[in-house]
C-alpha cells in the first residue's frame, strides 16, 4: 500500500470514528453562545472500527454487511434489496452479540420540517421492527430520526434524494442502549 | 348571507388612499385598508426628531427606524427632506400644515427626543395634515433605557400604523430563530432572537446540538423548541430571560417535537413518536398531565391552537398524502380542511382567528398559504424551490417564513410577505437562519 493510499484510510478510518456517537452530528459546535459552550451530548464516544477483514468487526458490518438501506419517496416500506440487507444485519448482530445499534432514520429535503422528522422515525422503526422479526434482541435496538436534517449527498435531485431517503443502522460497542 | 357579502367587500376593496381628495369643509382622516390589488403607497413626511437635550444620534437614528418600519410596509412612502417647504423646529410650535399639504404628505409625524444619564423619553405626534389636526390618539409619550432606544421607535410606528390602517401593529416585537453556519450535509444550528427587523440578535444556545423550530410562549417569556442535546430530539422549554432550559418529555424509547403552546400559555401541544407512529398529545406544564389528542396509525404532526383555545389545527398524512385537518382542542378525529391539489403541512392558525397559514408543495415547488379556518378562500402567496413553516405577525397581517436555495450550496433565509401576497422581502441575517416563530407584540 502506497503512503497516499495508507494515509487516506486512516483519514477515513478516522472520520466513521467520529460517528459513533448518537450525539455524533451535534459535536464541534464553536463558540457558546449565551447557552454556554459545550454542555451535554457533546462527548464522543470512541469505538475501533477494526479491519474490514474482521468478520466480527464494524468496518466489516459497514462495508461488507451494508449498514443502511434506501427508501421510496414519501414511503417506509422495505424494498426486496433493503430486506436483503437487513437479513444480513440481523445475522451479524447475532453473531455478534457485544454491539448494540442505533438506527438512524433520514429524509430528503422535499417536505416540512415536522413531516420529514417523523417520516424517519418511520423509516427507523421499520428497520427496527424487520430486526426484532428476525431474532435481534429489541433492547439492542434504538431509533432516531434526523428527518431532512443530515443529508449524506448535498445536491437537488433524484439522484442525491434517493441517498437521502435511509435508514442507517450504526453500531457501538456495548450489549445494549 | 350579510356576513358574506361584508367579507367580499371587504375582499374587493383594495389598499385605499382618502384624505387626499379635493379639500371639501372636512376630509375623511388618512386611511389605508389592507386587502388585494393595486397599492399606491401613501406619501409621509418623518422629519428628523427634534433633540430637545442630550438625545444626540438617538433622534436621528429614531426617526430612521420609524420611517424604514413604515416604509417597510409597502403602505407608505416617505418624501425626502429636500421637498420639505418649512422645517419643524420645536415640538410645541405651530405646524404650517398649508407647507405640507403643498408636498402631498397626507401625514406628518412630528417628534421629540431628551436623554439624561441613561433615560430616554420619545414624543410625537402624527398630523391629519389635510385636516390640519392631530390624530386622535396619535400624540403620545414613551421613555425607558437608552438601551431600548429602538423598541420607543418601533412603539412610534405601531400607533402610527394602526391609527392609519385600523390594523394592530407589529414593529415591536422579537423573532426567535434558528442560526445556521456550516455545508449542507454538516449544518450547524442554534437558537437567536432578534427583532422583527432582523436588528439586536442575540444567541440562546451554542451550536453543539440540533435545534429546531423554536416557539414563544404566550407572553415572550418562554421558548419551546426541539433539541437533540441528549442525543435523540426531545421538546425543550426554555426561560428567555436566564436561558435556563429543561427538556420536557423524557419517556425513553420515544421522540417528542412540534411543540406549541395553548393560548394560554398552559399547556403544550407537540409531537410525540412511539415505535414510528407519530402522534399528537398535550402536556399540562403545571400539573405534568400527558394526554393523547390523536390516535392513529398515520403520520399527526405540527399543531396550532385557535386563538381561542378551543380547537387545534395540525397536519396528517392518514389520507395518503399529507393535508390539513382541524379537531377539537381536547382531541378527535379531526375534519380534513385543505382540499386543493398537493400536500399541505405547518398549518398556523392567525393571532385574528380569520385565516390559517400553511406551507404547501406541488409539482415540485413549495408556496407559503393562508385560507380560512374552513378551508375555503385558499390563496397562494409565495412560490419558491422550498418556501416552509409559516409564523404570523402579532397583527395577523404579515407572515414570516424560511426559504431555502437548492443544491449543494443551498441556504436557508428568513423572508416576510403580507397575507394580500404583496411586499415580499428578506430580513436580514448575519447568516443563514430558518425557522422564525414571531413573538406577541412586547407590552
Amino acid at each position: 500500500m502506497t503512503l497516499a493510499a495508507k494515509s487516506l484510510l486512516l483519514i477515513a478510518t478516522l472520520a466513521l470514528a467520529a460517528c459513533n456517537n448518537p450525539d455524533r452530528y451535534g459535536a464541534g459546535g464553536g463558540p457558546g453562545g449565551a447557552g454556554g459552550a459545550g454542555g451535554a451530548g457533546t462527548g464522543i464516544d470512541t469505538t475501533g472500527l477494526g479491519d474490514p477483514n474482521n468478520p466480527s468487526s464494524i468496518a466489516y458490518f459497514n462495508q461488507r454487511v451494508g449498514d443502511r438501506v434506501l427508501f421510496q419517496v414519501d414511503q417506509s416500506t422495505l424494498t426486496p434489496e433493503g430486506r436483503a440487507v437487513l437479513t444480513a444485519q440481523a445475522q451479524w448482530l447475532m453473531t455478534n452479540a457485544g454491539y448494540a445499534a442505533i438506527i438512524e432514520g433520514h429524509a430528503d429535503e422535499q417536505g416540512t420540517r415536522e413531516y420529514n422528522l417523523a417520516l424517519g422515525a418511520r423509516r427507523a422503526a421499520a428497520v427496527q421492527n424487520f430486526l426484532i422479526s428476525q431474532g435481534v434482541p429489541a433492547n439492542r435496538l434504538r431509533t432516531i430520526s434526523y428527518g431532512k436534517e443530515r443529508p449524506i449527498e448535498v445536491c437537488s435531485t433524484e439522484a442525491c434524494y434517493s441517498q437521502n431517503r435511509r435508514a442507517v443502522t450504526v453500531l457501538s460497542a456495548g450489549a445494549g442502549v | 348571507m350579510r356576513a358574506a357579502f361584508q367579507t367580499l367587500l371587504a375582499l374587493m376593496l383594495s389598499v385605499s388612499l382618502t384624505g387626499g381628495a379635493p379639500a371639501l369643509a372636512q376630509n375623511a382622516p388618512p386611511r389605508i385598508v389592507i386587502g388585494p390589488g393595486v397599492i399606491e403607497p401613501m406619501p409621509i413626511a418623518i422629519p428628523t426628531f427634534i433633540d430637545e437635550g442630550g438625545a444626540g444620534e438617538y433622534a436621528r437614528e429614531i426617526s430612521r427606524v420609524v420611517q424604514a418600519n413604515l416604509e417597510g410596509t409597502g403602505f407608505f412612502r416617505t418624501i425626502g427632506e429636500e421637498a420639505y417647504i418649512s422645517r419643524i423646529t420645536s415640538f410645541d410650535g405651530g405646524v404650517a400644515y398649508e407647507d405640507w399639504k403643498a408636498i402631498n404628505a397626507q401625514v406628518l409625524i412630528t417628534g421629540a427626543v431628551s436623554v439624561s444619564g441613561d433615560r430616554i423619553t420619545v414624543k410625537f405626534r402624527a398630523h391629519d395634515v389635510f385636516n390640519g389636526t392631530t390624530m386622535e390618539g396619535a400624540a403620545l409619550q414613551f421613555a425607558g433605557t437608552t438601551q431600548g432606544w429602538r423598541r420607543m421607535a418601533h412603539k412610534v410606528s405601531d400607533v402610527v400604523y394602526s391609527k392609519i390602517t385600523g390594523e394592530g401593529g407589529y414593529f415591536d416585537s422579537r423573532v426567535v430563530f434558528v442560526s445556521e453556519s456550516g455545508p449542507k450535509n454538516q449544518r450547524l444550528k442554534r437558537l437567536a432572537v432578534m427583532d422583527y427587523d432582523g436588528a439586536n440578535v442575540a444567541y440562546l444556545t451554542d451550536s453543539a446540538s440540533i435545534v429546531l423550530a423554536p416557539r414563544f410562549s404566550p407572553t415572550g417569556d418562554r421558548i419551546l423548541y426541539t433539541s437533540y442535546e441528549s442525543g435523540f430530539p426531545r421538546i425543550t422549554l426554555m426561560d428567555v430571560g436566564s436561558l435556563e432550559r429543561r427538556s420536557l418529555d423524557e419517556q425513553p424509547g420515544t421522540m417528542t417535537f412540534a411543540p406549541r403552546f395553548s393560548p394560554d400559555g398552559s399547556t403544550v401541544v407537540f409531537s410525540l413518536e412511539q415505535g414510528g407512529n407519530t402522534d399528537i398529545y398535550s402536556l399540562d406544564l403545571s400539573s405534568g398531565g400527558l394526554n393523547q389528542l390523536t390516535n392513529a396509525p398515520s403520520i399527526e404532526t405540527a399543531p396550532s391552537f385557535s386563538p381561542d383555545g378551543s380547537q387545534i389545527t395540525f397536519e396528517s398524512d392518514r389520507s395518503g398524502t399529507p393535508q390539513v385537518y382541524v379537531m377539537p382542542a381536547g382531541g378527535g378525529e379531526g375534519t380534513r380542511i385543505s382540499g386543493g391539489a398537493g400536500r399541505y403541512g405547518t398549518p398556523v392558525w392567525s393571532p385574528r382567528g380569520d385565516y390559517i397559514a400553511f406551507t404547501k408543495q406541488n409539482e415540485g415547488r413549495f408556496h407559503i398559504g393562508v385560507m380560512r379556518t374552513d378551508g375555503s378562500e385558499e390563496r397562494l402567496l409565495t412560490a419558491s424551490f422550498l418556501d416552509e413553516g409559516p409564523t404570523w405577525a402579532p397583527n395577523g397581517r404579515v407572515l414570516m417564513f424560511t426559504r431555502e436555495t437548492s443544491g449543494a450550496g443551498g441556504q436557508a433565509t428568513l423572508w416576510s410577505v403580507d397575507i394580500t401576497g404583496r411586499n415580499l422581502k428578506q430580513i436580514p441575517t448575519e447568516g443563514p437562519a430558518s425557522d422564525p416563530a414571531w413573538s406577541p407584540l412586547l407590552p
